[in-house]
């Protein structure tokens, strides 16, 4: 598989002889290197403990499919995937809706203060969640929002505000003005035009700014650790180091845990690739 | 992340596309049903646990009723005093390093390898990127397996070596070398990723001149590649080293950071030792003393070293 641009390209040719070659083998080392810790969980999955110490990284001379039965067929998997998307799609929800609510106002409206909230929301780039985590704990706690997945969401949507604003609100102003004014002259206030001019023209940056945010809750960890309790909320996260906890004698089941855990990331990744590389990276350029 | 730059850039755009636009009562309504759910938010979650972080850190609380044991600066006094703090400091430190003098110039010779015309460029990109996608907490779990001694790939190797087993993570020495190489296997394929994005921003014409002018591959690497990346690669520090210095989830499956607390970082030791004992002044200095680095940093760099970006 090559890039199409490249055939075209005015020099078209390929680096030649041995450098293309070993360029090459150097990069298929490394994809293997990167590749072999994802194959080696998935395939230990299927060994019995003693053929696991025996044999670590050969193929399994008896599939045990019942290593993976067991958790497919148990609520435990389910329970926990189930939570974090639940968890993950209210944050994103929420991200999407409080986010660009706000980027417009910032993008449209100059009223007095407007220069200084923008620049208050955008306090929050400067740091990561960790530094607030002690008084965030009390601050849940206090609200009543221990154990619940509010005490989740709402925090991991205020933390992601600083990020998606700024996204969103740049996307918003490479929008024509003259749109504005046209819609604006025809009688239609700020709240239409939001709705049936702005959102619908914007679907690539909520779609980056979804991505982002989605990704972040699936794969949180330290929030979920210090907020719940129940193992019965546990996001997938909490409950593949609750599942280790409790087998950590038993590595092949555990790896099989793993295994089924990362395994809708992985699909999802292997589908919607360009989209998730595409967020993710221009994500981070943006801002 | 260029706060500063759209700041400035404002100014001039604003005043020429909107001056004819007051603010109307349709406009006033928006501002007050559209701004106060992400404000309220941002004040509650955000805002306010930072600031009573600061004022925490003067106490010595341990989370029931009010803070009321007023202790000064002692909290920060017995944090750098404690050489398990100042462990997991350097530990930081050496991950920043070790991001900053391997991981990038790797990421960025496996993206000038794949942007060339290359079969597999797709492939090869995908993989790379792929650990990134995968939680920390699950990156940390399966290299617990891989450099178990019993089980995993160390356990084969000193097999195969007909050594006795050797466990790496119990190795007081060598223990946050783990840390490294999962920090590696997880994220080098986000930093090639941008760096990829940078190179297919540079004009081929410039290369192709070069060539053609007889400067050869390194030359044209060093003399062109290299500074127009530069936007890329600034943006791709400031990545790392606030990423080194939040860095939790890893450790806590993979070591939780033991052994004998030689592979903390700054976070795990706030969550060991601050918050699982409910030391919340304590802990509260500690988020401080994060704080104040990863400000200081964000800002410094921001004003210096990505002013032109």
């Amino acid at each position: 598989m090559t890039d199409g641009a490249d055939a075209i390209r005015p020099s078209g040719r390929r680096p030649g002889g041995l450098a293309a070659i070993v360029t090459f083998g150097a990069l298929v080392v490394m994809a293997g290197l990167v590749l072999f810790p994802v194959f080696a969980t998935a395939l230990n999955g299927f060994k019995d403990l003693s053929e696991l110490r025996t044999n670590p990284f050969g193929l399994p001379r008896v599939w045990m499919w019942s290593n993976y039965w067991s958790i497919l067929t148990g609520y435990r998997y389910w329970q926990v995937l189930g939570n974090s998307l639940l968890i993950a799609l209210f944050t994103v929800a929420l991200t999407l809706i409080v986010s660009s609510m706000a980027a417009f106002t910032f993008a449209h409206l100059r009223f007095f203060g407007d220069r200084f909230l923008l620049s208050y929301i955008q306090l929050g780039l400067l740091f990561p969640v960790a530094t607030a985590i002690v008084p965030l704990f009390i601050k849940i706690r206090g609200l009543g929002l221990l154990d619940s997945y509010w005490g989740i969401i709402l925090p991991q949507v205020a933390f992601s505000l600083a990020m998606s604003v700024l996204l969103i609100r740049n996307a918003f102003k490479q929008l024509p003005s003259e749109l504005l004014d046209a819609a604006m002259m025809d009688g239609c206030g700020y709240f239409r035009y939001f709705i049936y001019v702005t959102l619908p023209l914007s679907g690539p940056i909520l779609s980056t700014v979804a991505v982002i945010s989605f990704v972040g809750s699936w794969n949180g960890y330290l929030l979920p650790l210090i907020v719940l309790n129940s193992e019965s909320r546990y996001p997938w996260t909490l409950g593949l180091m609750a599942y280790q906890g409790q087998y950590m004698t038993s590595w092949q089941l555990v790896l099989a845990f793993i295994t089924l855990t990362i395994l809708p990331a992985i699909i999802m990744f292997l589908m919607a690739q360009r989209y998730i590389v595409a967020g993710l990276t221009a994500g981070a350029i943006k801002a | 992340m260029t706060v500063a730059t759209y700041a400035e850039a404002q100014p001039a755009a604003t005043a020429y596309t909107e001056p004819a636009r007051r603010m109307t009562l349709n406009g006033w309504a928006t501002v007050v049903v559209f701004l106060p759910p992400a404000l309220l938010l941002f004040t509650v979650f955000v805002f306010l646990p930072i600031a009573e972080a600061g004022w925490y850190g003067f106490f010595n609380w341990n989370g029931y009723g009010r803070p009321e044991k007023f202790i000064g600066l002692k909290n920060y006094g017995y944090l750098f005093s404690n050489p398990t703090f100042t462990r997991s400091l350097i530990n930081n430190g050496v991950i920043i390093v070790f991001s900053l003098v391997i991981q990038l110039p790797l990421a960025l010779a496996v993206a000038v390898m794949i942007a060339g015309r290359l079969v597999g460029a797709v492939w090869f990109r995908m993989i790379f990127f792929l650990p990134y996608v995968l939680a920390d907490v699950a990156a940390g779990v399966i290299w617990h397996f891989m450099l178990d001694g019993d089980y995993g790939l160390a356990g084969a190797i000193t097999t195969a070596l007909g050594a006795p087993p050797y466990f790496l993570l119990a190795d007081k020495t060598w223990a946050f070398s783990a840390v490294l190489i999962v920090v590696l296997w997880k994220y080098f394929g986000f930093h090639m990723m941008l760096y990829i994005a940078g190179l297919q921003g540079i004009d081929p014409a410039l290369l192709e001149a070069a060539e053609m002018d007889g400067a050869s591959p390194f030359q044209r690497f060093w003399h062109i590649t290299l500074p127009l990346l530069g936007p890329m690669i600034r943006l791709s520090v400031f990545f790392s080293v606030i990423g080194a210095l939040q860095l939790f989830d890893i450790i806590v499956p993979l070591t939780g950071g033991g052994p004998f607390e030689s592979t903390n970082t700054m976070v795990s030791f706030l969550y060991y030792f601050g918050l699982t004992r409910m030391r919340i002044g304590f802990s509260s200095a500690v988020g401080v003393v994060l704080f104040i680095i990863c400000v200081t940093f964000a800002f410094g760099y921001q004003r210096i070293v990505m002013r032109d970006d």
